[in-house]
């Protein structure tokens, strides 16, 4: 977490016991040191217009202007994803930023490796407009002892590499192991998995040689913090950190204390974390819990799509900025090309509401005008509760997107949540024919193809 | 090196609230359930233990529901014709309590009848709940009411239109509230303060901040349960109840659970899907506070009680 103020101005001239020569010179355009403190906790100027800021000052607060959770970005040949740069321990509290990595693990061992990947990386799948897929693969050594043989663990990276351009995981305890997997990618960023209490100094030898961030494992966080600690001695920077625990009580516990520590400036521990919820009983719950307390990187044990959009949008909806609800722009959407007679149907602009419809329209084949107005982002009773969604906006609506100009038969449907509108828009829209739909949007097409056609 | 763990000190407390009557409470319950009680945040034991283990509750209707997706009808099979064949099945699949769910279509005496089989059926600790009309509410929930005097029932949905009527059935005949606001804190803290201010002791109040499913708004209900349980630690007397949410209700109510075809083929198997569905959005809601969760299929009963298994041994 940045410094305060008072905290920076004890780094400044004015602040420094006895007080520095310069004190309160007014070189940088500020009447006083502890003013100038305050503008820069605001970050209104740059340290660098004080000519006189000690070199160690100059570190102390470079360390604390730096974010609390270092960035870690994964890169393969295609695509590359993020960690880190997280800022808050409740997303209430300004948001979620870097979504955690979906990964899939693959063993060294099993058959049909380029098979297996090339189907988990050609999955899509659409969740409200956005097309969601994983973000890479995991490839595991026959064993985390360390006996596993280089050149087969490099033939199965070279196996995955063959059916995806996505980033990897390479895991493996042994650094021999790991080099000969790495060795396949050149020009990549993998994560390195990973450095123990065993093999940190081989690893952090590796992870040096291949500039790649290095994963840290251990069931506890003195260990984890001694580990980052003694691999930044050998001028590594880039960590991810595994607490290596498979039980929803400790992980949840460990997860929320290195968060804590992390925003608290601890730089230990300041790292994205990992989670192989792939090792839990229950992968999917581990995963759930892993994606809305605070993993960076999630493994996944095998490539299933069921589980799989699940966590998705359980991904999608825990990052989701709270100030602002996804939404869609208002206007008017033609679906299944429609023709002049075809009716107008009227909906929200907020982006689930907007598709639970447009989806329902489009897979019945039936043609429609979707009028979508400007609810500001909210779902049809929250925005009718709100009074953003009243006869007065639909008929704004109406006009403003010329709809008329459209259609030969002037009728619009309206959702059935909001049938108590009906009669305040026969009063807005004398000319035109007010219908109510059905509640729910599954049941639009059966009530288009027969109320609808009469 | 050694690290300091930084722990939150708290000065507030979560009310504990019990309900169902044992024989010696004067009702006829094998056994009262105690919600609450906690002094951190959901699972942080390392502050605190977690007082109470989350209770897994399941919902049955008084008659069989037309709505439902057929992989419900499926698992349940033809308890669901009945509401107390559906509560024997619901007890043998491990529920640690039920939620009676009312109809549209319910007379008072009917569910006055369907109350009283559940109640014979099962011993389990019994909520129940009307439609969510709040007319209809008031008239089937003052009968049911009425008709298990002493039971310690829960009684829902207790919202801002109807809470005088349930509120004031409640404390005639000793039961509890289940108070209903839509995801909202400041809500939820003004219905708690008016049925307090009815002289509803407040150690017989559960809140349901209301939730979404997973894709339906479910960041929302996470949200507002964790700012709930966090008012209630930092002292606010009037968010300091305990959470329940009717998971089941919502997670079926999607699109990905109740349907199996017409829907794209990367949403994968359709019951699995449907499992999972209910199971994550449980999770994330155990996890920012919930201490009562209401599911439906009995596969998602057996994760969520390993999963609370897990959080509780810490
Ligand atoms: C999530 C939510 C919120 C979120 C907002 C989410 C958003 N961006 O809209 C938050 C927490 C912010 C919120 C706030 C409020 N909410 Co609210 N909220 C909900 C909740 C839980 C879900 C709404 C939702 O997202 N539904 C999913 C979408 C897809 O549904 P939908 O838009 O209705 O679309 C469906 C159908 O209408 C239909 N459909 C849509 N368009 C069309 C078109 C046609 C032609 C047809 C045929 C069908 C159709 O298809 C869709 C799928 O079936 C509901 C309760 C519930 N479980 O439903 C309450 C609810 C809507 N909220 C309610 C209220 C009162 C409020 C507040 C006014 C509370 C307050 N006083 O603060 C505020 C208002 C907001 C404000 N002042 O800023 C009430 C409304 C009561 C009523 N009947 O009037 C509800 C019903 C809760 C309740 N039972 O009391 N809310
Ligand atoms: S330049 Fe500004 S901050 Fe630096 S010593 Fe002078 S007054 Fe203080």
């Amino acid at each position: 977490m940045a410094l305060t103020g008072i905290e920076i101005f004890k780094l400044l001239p004015g602040g420094q016991r006895p007080p520095h020569p310069k004190a309160n010179c007014k070189e940088c355009g500020i009447p006083t040191c502890m003013a100038f403190a305050m503008k820069l906790a605001a970050k209104q100027v740059e340290l660098a217009a004080c000519p006189y800021v000690s070199e160690e000052s100059k570190t102390k607060l470079a360390e604390s202007s730096a974010p609390p959770i270092r960035l870690i970005t994964l890169k393969g040949p295609g695509s590359s994803i993020k960690a880190g740069n997280e800022v808050c321990l409740f997303r209430h509290e300004k948001t979620f930023y870097n979504k955690p990595g979906l990964f899939v693990r693959v063993k060294a061992s099993q058959a049909n490796i380029a098979a297996e990947v090339a189907k988990a990386d050609a999955y899509k799948v659409n969740y409200v407009g956005m097309d969601f897929t994983v973000d890479g693969f995991a490839v595991e050594a026959d064993t985390l002892s360390g006996t596993s043989d280089p050149t087969k663990f490099a033939d199965a990276v070279k196996a995955v590499r063959s059916a995806t351009k996505r980033p990897l995981i390479l895991v493996a305890k042994d650094a021999k192991v790991l080099e000969a997997g790495a060795a396949a990618l050149p020009g990549e960023t993998p994560l390195l998995y990973g450095a123990d209490s065993a093999n940190w100094e081989a690893m952090g030898d590796l992870a040096k040689k291949l500039n790649a961030p290095l994963a840290v494992c251990a069931d506890n966080l003195d260990t984890l913090a001694d580990l980052t600690d003694k691999l930044k001695g050998k001028g590594l920077e880039d960590f991810v950190i595994d607490p290596s625990s498979t039980k929803l009580g400790a992980s949840i516990a460990k997860y929320t204390q290195i968060r804590r520590l992390a925003l608290k400036n601890f730089r230990a521990l300041g790292f994205p974390v990992i989670s192989f919820a792939c090792n839990a009983a229950d992968e999917g719950i581990a995963a759930a819990q892993a994606i809305a307390k605070y993993a960076g990187f999630v493994v996944l044990d095998k490539f299933v799509p069921e589980l799989l959009y699940g966590l998705l949008v359980l991904r999608e909806n825990i990052y989701t900025d709270p100030q602002k609800p996804i939404q869609v722009t208002p206007g008017i959407y033609e679906i299944n090309n429609p023709k002049p007679e075809s009716p107008v149907l009227i909906t929200t602009n907020f982006s689930i509401t907007y598709f639970a419809v447009a989806n329902e329209v489009e897979g019945s084949g039936l043609p429609a005008w979707l009028l979508v107005c400007d609810a500001e982002g909210m779902s049809v009773l929250t925005a009718w509760a709100a009074g953003k969604f009243d006869s007065e906006r639909i008929a704004k609506a109406i006009k403003g997107f010329n709809v008329a100009s459209k259609v030969s038969r002037k009728r619009v449907v309206l959702p059935g949540h909001v049938a108590v509108l009906s009669g305040e828009l026969e009063a807005e829209l004398p000319d035109w024919e007010i219908r109510v739909g059905p509640r729910e949007a599954v049941d639009l097409p059966g009530y288009m193809k027969t109320a609808l056609n009469n | 090196m050694p690290v300091e763990i930084p722990k939150d000190k708290w000065t507030g407390k979560v009310r504990e609230v019990s309900f169902g009557a044992t024989a010696a409470d004067g009702g006829t319950r094998s056994k009262s359930i105690v919600v609450g009680g906690d002094t951190t945040l959901p699972y942080m034991q390392f502050e605190a233990p977690t007082p109470h283990t989350p209770v897994i509750a399941v919902e049955i209707k008084s008659r069989r529901p037309e709505d439902w997706s057929t992989l419900l009808e499926e698992t349940w099979g033809d308890a669901m014709n009945d509401p107390a064949s559906w509560a024997k099945a619901a007890e043998a699949a491990g529920a640690d309590a039920l939620v009676l769910w009312l109809t549209l279509a319910d007379t008072p005496e009917d569910a006055v009848k369907a109350t009283k089989a559940v109640l014979a059926a099962s011993a389990l600790p019994l909520m129940v709940f009307g439609p969510g009309q709040v007319e209809k509410d008031n008239e089937l929930l003052v009968a049911v009411s009425e008709a298990a005097k002493g039971e310690k029932l829960v009684l829902g949905i207790c919202e801002d239109k109807n809470y005088r009527t349930i509120v004031a059935t409640a404390m005639a005949n000793g039961h509890l509230v289940s108070a209903r606001t839509p995801m909202d804190v400041n809500l939820a803290k003004q219905l708690n303060i008016l049925i307090t201010d009815m002289g509803l002791p407040a150690n017989r109040i559960i809140m349901d901040p209301t939730t979404g499913a997973l894709g339906y708004g479910i960041e929302y209900g996470y949200s507002v349960m964790e700012r709930l349980r966090l008012a209630s630690l930092q002292g606010d007397g009037m968010t300091q109840f305990p959470m329940m949410v009717t998971v089941g209700f919502e997670a079926w109510k999607a699109k990905e659970s109740k349907v199996g075809t017409g829907v794209p083929e990367a949403w994968g198997d359709w019951k699995a899907r449907a499992i999972h569905w209910e199971t994550l959005t449980t999770t994330a809601l155990l996890e920012s506070g919930a201490s009562i969760v209401v599911l439906r299929h009995p596969e998602s009963m057996k994760r969520i009680r390993a999963a609370i298994n897990e959080l509780m041994a810490a």
